[in-house]
């Protein structure tokens, strides 16, 4: 198990309830990441137009995340 | 440089600040809030950033945009709160030798800011309701 703090933006921070939160995860990447906490949120959105960040770089949805890390999940993004 | 700011933006001020001796040409963008979006009546919109990786990115995109379309001084704005119609959401100036590099490099810059920087807009609609964009029709198409 890994102790992870995720950060939700924008509709992920209303699904939550909450901008951050750490858990204990049995995780390997950030898709990992994703996945157990949109159940723990019962979060519907897929992960095809959101971008994810650890330790505040931007990432892939492939990127291992280690016991510590901050992942960030980014709805769709719609500047301008 | 990049930068967000929650209060009004000023284009003159900006402007005067690309000022540069070698410069033939200036190109801005501005962003405005528009009253309808996909057929919706909308009321007023609310921003959301992140401002580090804003920033992180956003210096990546006017180096890309540097590299290919070289110029002189380059510079962006993004607002964060609520906004009212016809209100400045984003502001893009471009000083270059020549136009072509300020017309092509603005338009990198909006272009690459649009899809890639980590903000949220969510709009207010007229009848009450609100939502933010390219949010909840991602989520009804469930694509992956």
């Amino acid at each position: 198990m890994k102790t992870i703090t995720v950060r939700y933006f924008a509709m992920f921070r209303e699904h939550a309830g909450l901008g951050e939160e750490t858990l204990s995860l049995d995780v390997a990447t950030a898709k990992d990441v994703f996945e157990q906490t949109r159940l723990r949120h019962g979060s519907r959105e897929p992960n095809g137009h959101c971008k994810v960040a650890i330790n505040d770089e931007m990432a892939d949805w492939s990127s291992p995340v280690a016991d510590g890390d901050t992942v960030l999940l980014f709805p769709p993004v719609a500047g301008g | 440089m990049i930068e967000v700011t929650a209060t009004r933006i000023e284009p003159a001020e900006l402007q005067a600040s690309l000022q540069d001796p070698g410069a033939g040409g200036f190109c801005s963008f501005e962003g405005w809030v528009r009253n309808v979006n996909e057929g919706r009546a909308v009321e007023r919109l609310e921003y959301e950033a992140y401002e580090p990786l804003v920033i992180a990115e956003g210096e990546k995109v006017l180096a890309e945009a540097l590299a290919q379309f070289p110029y002189l001084e380059a510079r962006c704005v993004h607002r964060t709160g609520l906004l009212e119609i016809g209100d400045l959401a984003v502001w893009v100036g471009v000083a270059a030798p020549h136009r072509d590099e300020a017309f092509k490099a603005c338009r990198y810059i909006i272009d690459e800011l649009k899809v890639r920087l980590p903000i949220w807009k969510k709009e207010h609609y007229v009848d009450g309701d609100s939502g933010w964009v390219n949010c909840e029709r991602c989520a009804e198409h469930g694509a992956t």
